[in-house]
């Protein structure tokens, strides 16, 4: 077989790679370099005048960067957590685990966008059911979306709500891949449940648990639609991700130069820090 | 044969006296919506629409979201479907998204919409992309009763781009069973010591929805608000800002600009003036519904349509859908213009004129275009006159969530309305403000300048920090100053104020 025919195989693979993913990067590149706006409709070339702006002039990005890690890491967390302990019950014999692993998994399956104009009007503070309820045991109604503190708590409750159960799945999946020797020793030795978790369930789950968190971290820090459809962002900027800032900025107010710009920033960010979380999970839950 | 004489001649005057109510019938059986009046004969009327043929052909139309705007739309492409043979798309867009929606495919040479629909302040950044309205609709019956303001909304440099079918301007909504109630008066008065009437400023405003908030004031065993307003950042606030802040800084002895210096082009919108008015604004946080913080212009809609609240102010749709009938305060609500205030700020001298000042803020509204690279503009221009024809307009007007707002002479008639089931004061005080806000000589009209969206978008921005307590409203408006500065050097001051002295031309009252 001649040698140059392998590379005839790889040409197909190549060109999906180069058309989904170099030449989008490459023509966000571009565009970071130029005015495009609604005004002057047209690549020109104003050099790297939008990235001087971006880390001189525009502390907006950077808040909502820091707010953006702020929910990205307490939601992942808190759906680590819960989604664990969920795992955790249904991996065990008990009563009608099948109907709970299948109800455990339903808020995945509904519609971001179509759950999150549900919780809209459960928490909408003059009119939805959560302030009537607590209205009637003569708790005081609550400014769920309107103030700028429980406002984020809001965003987080619908985000830990709609994505723990995929943390549930993949750690159940995690759970009931593990060896049973090791558990069978734990027993043999007397182990407490807790000790258990710690010293055998814990360490062996920590691949998963790494990979698990890796992925919910790279979707939450994406949160678009429940703070689109939730908050607008507000009040305020209180709730404004950089996703949802990049978007006003782009499709909003089209300065599609400057979206360029902040999308290129925001991704180059995401990887070196993504990066670092990985490291520094893998050496606080993997030991040697 | 003298009595066949007479018979036939009654007859024939019969079909004559009776013939525009026959063809009212043939098309109000078909098209209920026209019920009330029947086709009226036009150019774009429902007969001569059925004289077309547009059998194998699509019209592709973007337009809002259901129903503001949208549901008249999809319903009007229906009938014009019926009646012509088309095929007609409508594809439906949230408000923030109807620029976008629109310019991505203009900027790309491409007209995936024959109609885009979105606010008539776009008219800077969409003509080019636009056909001019034709001829021989410009000099249609149905637009010449347009009014001269919103001949002028939809024009630019005298060449029409817009197909006139919204007009839209801000005013004061009341209800009318508290404010002109004897013992509400005799009570307010002997715990205030003010007099309870139509608030003549944003003060009185502030002070009686302060008053009438938190408390079931009209007994149907739920508590009422003080006001609702459209404080939502991405849904028009801004236009709700510009309404407060008109009385306080649209000072008629200081022609040349109410947003920007026309001279210098120094943003304006951070002197104390506004900061006033953002600065009631921010107090009004505690008397709107728990929520209204986060208000939209649907909201807005139906808290006051609802009954939730004393006052509200913002387009025609809360008050039209108040005065509907299965509207729980049909009748009880008034309208009055937009207050005023007892001072204004004075830029020239740097200091407060004291004395009433009143500003009406024309928001224009809605506007649609056919997009210039569209195949079917004939189609396309007889769709919105077809829209816009006199049966559809008067049916449309009618219905508060249409958000199809007065825009023609004929609309200014109170008989419009009391043929529709409003009360004859009710009517005659609608009217009565609408007209006195286009005899206005201190009006202010939006901002139609390149980069309207982002002038107006880091306004909303800064406003909404005010309201949401993250900065004090000078703070805020000194960011928002600064970031209007920052546009103008990216779009270019002279780009800016070439448009900007059309906006202030018909504000100086020189056009």
């Amino acid at each position: 077989m001649n040698f140059k025919h392998k590379f005839v195989f790889l040409f197909p693979g190549l060109f999906v790679l180069i058309g989904i993913l170099i030449f989008p990067i490459i023509f966000t590149i571009r565009l970071s370099l130029s005015g495009w706006n609604s005004y002057t409709p047209e690549m020109n070339f104003i050099g790297i005048t939008n990235y001087i702006r971006l880390f001189t002039d525009d502390p907006r990005f950077w808040e909502s960067f820091f707010r953006l890690s702020f929910l990205s890491v307490t939601t992942v967390i808190l759906q680590y957590v819960i989604g664990f302990a969920l795992a955790l019950m249904v991996w065990r014999e008990i009563k009608f685990k099948r109907f709970f692993r299948v109800i455990f998994l339903i808020p995945m399956m509904t519609t971001p966008v179509i759950m999150t104009v549900i919780w809209r009007t459960f928490f909408h503070e003059s009119l939805g059911p959560v302030n009537d309820l607590l209205g009637n045991i003569g708790i005081k109604p609550i400014l769920w979306l309107s103030d700028p503190v429980i406002a984020k708590f809001t965003v987080i409750i619908v985000e830990v709500w709609q994505w723990t159960p995929f943390m549930f799945l993949l750690l159940l999946a995690g759970l009931l891949s593990l060896p049973k020797e090791p558990f069978l020793a734990a027993a043999i030795d007397g182990a407490s449940p807790f000790r258990k978790f710690v010293y055998v369930t814990f360490p062996l789950m920590a691949p998963i648990s790494i990979g698990a968190i890796i992925i919910r971290l790279i979707e939450a820090s994406k949160i678009m639609d429940t703070v689109f459809v939730l908050t607008s962002g507000g009040p305020g900027t209180a709730t404004e991700t950089s996703s949802f800032y990049i978007y006003i900025k782009g499709l909003r107010e089209f300065q599609m130069g400057y979206a360029a710009t902040l999308s290129f920033t925001y991704l180059v960010i995401m990887i070196i820090s993504l990066t670092i979380i990985a490291k520094v999970l893998t050496k606080l839950m993997i030991k040697e | 044969m003298k009595t066949i004489k007479t018979c036939v001649t009654a007859l024939i005057s019969a079909l004559l006296v009776f013939s525009p109510v026959a063809y009212a019938d043939k098309w109000s059986d078909q098209f209920p919506h026209i019920k009330t009046t029947g086709d009226i004969p036009g150019e774009c009327s429902y007969e001569s629409m059925s004289k077309k043929d547009y059998s194998g052909k699509t019209l592709k139309i973007n337009t809002h979201a259901v129903p503001v705007m949208g549901e008249p739309t999809a319903l009007h492409a229906e009938q014009f479907a019926k009646l012509t043979g088309a095929k007609v798309d409508v594809t439906h867009t949230p408000a923030g998204d109807l620029y976008a929606k629109a310019m991505v495919p203009f900027q790309a040479g491409q007209a995936p919409y024959d109609i885009v629909f979105g606010f008539s302040n776009f008219i800077n950044d969409w003509r080019r992309y636009l056909e001019p309205v034709p001829k021989k609709y410009v000099e249609m019956k149905q637009m010449q009763d347009v009014t001269p303001s919103h001949i002028g909304v939809a024009s630019w440099d005298g060449v029409m781009y817009q197909f006139p079918v919204d007009g839209d301007r801000h005013y004061l909504k009341y209800r009318k069973d508290v404010i002109d109630n004897p013992e509400y008066q005799k009570k307010y008065k002997a715990d205030t010591g003010k007099e309870l009437r139509v608030p003549q400023t944003w003060k009185e405003y502030g002070e009686m929805a302060a008053y009438f908030n938190d408390w079931d004031w009209d007994g149907d065993g739920e508590k009422e608000y003080g006001s609702a307003e459209v404080m939502k950042k991405d849904d028009l606030m801004y236009a709700a800002f510009y309404s407060r802040s008109a009385a306080y800084s649209k000072n008629p002895k200081t022609p040349g600009g109410f947003f920007f210096d026309l001279e210098t082009m120094t943003p304006l919108i951070n002197n104390p003036g506004f900061v006033e008015a953002l600065t009631d604004w921010v107090a009004a946080t505690k008397y709107v519904p728990p929520g209204g913080i986060n208000f939209g212009l649907g909201d807005e809609i139906g808290s006051f349509g609802g009954g939730q609240t004393l006052f509200s102010f913002s387009w025609d749709d809360a008050f039209v859908a108040a005065m509907q009938p299965d509207s729980p305060i049909n009748n009880k609500v008034g309208a009055a213009q937009l207050p005023g205030a007892m001072k204004v700020w004075n830029r020239k001298s740097n200091s407060w004129d004291e004395g009433f000042n009143q500003a009406p803020f024309f928001v224009w509204g809605w506007a649609v275009g056919v997009a210039k690279k569209s195949k079917e503009k004939e189609m396309a221009f007889d769709y919105l006159c077809f829209f816009a024809n006199e049966a559809n307009h008067q049916a449309d007007i009618g219905i508060g969530r249409f958000g199809v707002n007065p825009f023609r002479n004929d609309d200014f008639k109170a008989e419009v309305w009391t043929q529709i089931g409003w009360d004859k004061d009710i009517a005659e005080s609608y009217v009565d403000t609408l007209a006195k806000m286009e005899e206005s000589k201190n009006r202010v009209f939006p901002l139609r300048v390149p980069g309207t969206f982002e002038f107006n978008a880091a306004l909303a921005t800064a406003a909404a920090k005010a309201l949401a307590g993250q900065l004090s409203p000078q703070a805020a408006l000194d960011e928002a100053a600064k970031q209007w500065n920052d546009i103008l050097n990216r779009v270019g001051k002279d780009n800016v104020r070439k448009a900007y002295s059309v906006g202030v031309a018909m504000e100086d009252n020189k056009l």
